[in-house]
């Protein structure tokens, strides 16, 4: 299903768009939210190995 | 406007979350917490929450492989049959890769933040539940909610080894305690959703063993529970905070069970005795973990010995 296809009306086009442009915003803060976990997590690995508890 | 009926959106990302059965990841990310919080050690406050994400992410996965799998029978019963497989919102392709890719990422980012026994473990729960339980025994014996209970038993023990670092007999123990509640936790609410079961062939219990059989068998769990969750105060692994109220809780819950296990229903009774003990045992399981943890925070403040 392409949503530049002929047969949709300009309704159907954008309503396609739409729920295309959500899932996209959603998939970017979850990707966005990964890095941070990361960030955090090497972070958090490094103190723990400063201080002697691993 | 046949062109309106054809149309088929990509899935909304909401039916990608009601995917992870995110109703059920609460019980879970409660019990995993409890288990983290209750454990001997300490553990940095990222790594804590990344283990109980890690956890409530692996239990989606395998949630979301559960209703690729089962998107047929779900269709089937009036409690499933608005999900987005079976009411055709979403394709099975994007379900079945969706569960990998939840299991997969949660398994490697657990290992990597919280050691791979702990990630070992939560694969292992995974595959329990989205193979040994939905695939193999779930369409095969009524015995399926008793052995299927290990998967929702996991999250403690997950929780507990992503602290210590290593198996001992608290953990299991509160694995024990999870797997022996969900059988009179479910088979209370069968009792009441019988029909449903019925109709799509799945070997519940009550379907198969008859009504008498499953309430006396809520009965014997329930009876057996109660022993078995004042285990961990008889070896001192918790104090008196825990013990009291496990006797307290448990006493209930025999109270409860004894009203489902000795009478028989009529129709149109209502099958109020049913719908009480399961709420009640939801109840009971959230507060008999909140009392772990409070049981620990009573030993590390001092307040008991």
């Amino acid at each position: 299903m392409n949503p530049n296809d002929d047969h949709l009306s300009p309704a159907e086009s954008e309503a396609y768009r739409a729920r295309q442009r959500a899932r996209s915003k959603v998939l970017g803060l979850i990707l966005g939210a990964l890095a941070v976990l990361f960030f955090a997590i090497t972070i958090a690995k490094m103190s723990v190995h400063a201080s002697g508890q691993m | 406007m046949d062109a309106a009926k054809t149309l088929t959106l990509p899935a909304d990302w909401r039916d990608f979350f009601a995917l992870t059965k995110p109703r059920v990841m609460t019980l879970v990310i409660f019990t995993g917490l409890c288990g983290l919080l209750a454990a001997p050690g300490e553990i940095h406050p990222v790594l804590g929450f990344t283990a109980i994400l890690c956890i409530a992410v692996g239990a989606g996965g395998a949630a979301a492989l559960n209703q690729w799998w089962e998107a047929d029978i779900d269709a089937g019963m009036k409690r499933t049959r608005e999900r987005p497989l079976p009411a055709g919102r979403m394709d099975r392709e994007s379900a079945r890769d969706f569960g990998f890719a939840l299991a997969g990422a949660s398994v490697m980012v657990m290992g990597l933040a919280n050691g791979w026994l702990a990630a070992t473990i939560l694969a292992v729960s995974i595959f329990y539940y989205a193979w040994i339980y939905t695939v193999w025994l779930k369409p095969r014996t009524p015995q399926n909610i008793v052995i299927g209970g290990g998967a929702g038993a996991f999250p403690p023990l997950i929780g507990w080894v992503a602290v210590t670092g290593h198996v001992t007999l608290m953990p299991v123990l509160l694995f024990l305690i999870i797997f022996f509640w969900t059988p009179p936790h479910f088979w209370a609410l069968a009792l009441f959703v019988q029909t449903d079961y019925a109709k799509v062939g799945i070997p519940m219990m009550p379907v198969v063993a008859g009504e008498k059989s499953t309430r006396r068998q809520i009965l014997a769990y329930a009876v057996f529970l109660l022993p078995l969750t004042l285990v961990p105060w008889f070896i001192g692994g918790t104090g008196l905070v825990y013990g009291l109220s496990a006797l307290v809780l448990g006493l209930v819950f025999v109270a409860l069970s004894v009203r489902v296990g000795l009478r028989t229903s009529v129709p149109d009774d209502g099958m109020k005795p049913e719908k009480r003990l399961f709420g009640y045992s939801v109840l009971y399981l959230f507060v008999l973990f909140a009392m772990l943890v409070a049981d620990r925070i009573a030993t590390v403040q001092g307040w008991q010995a």
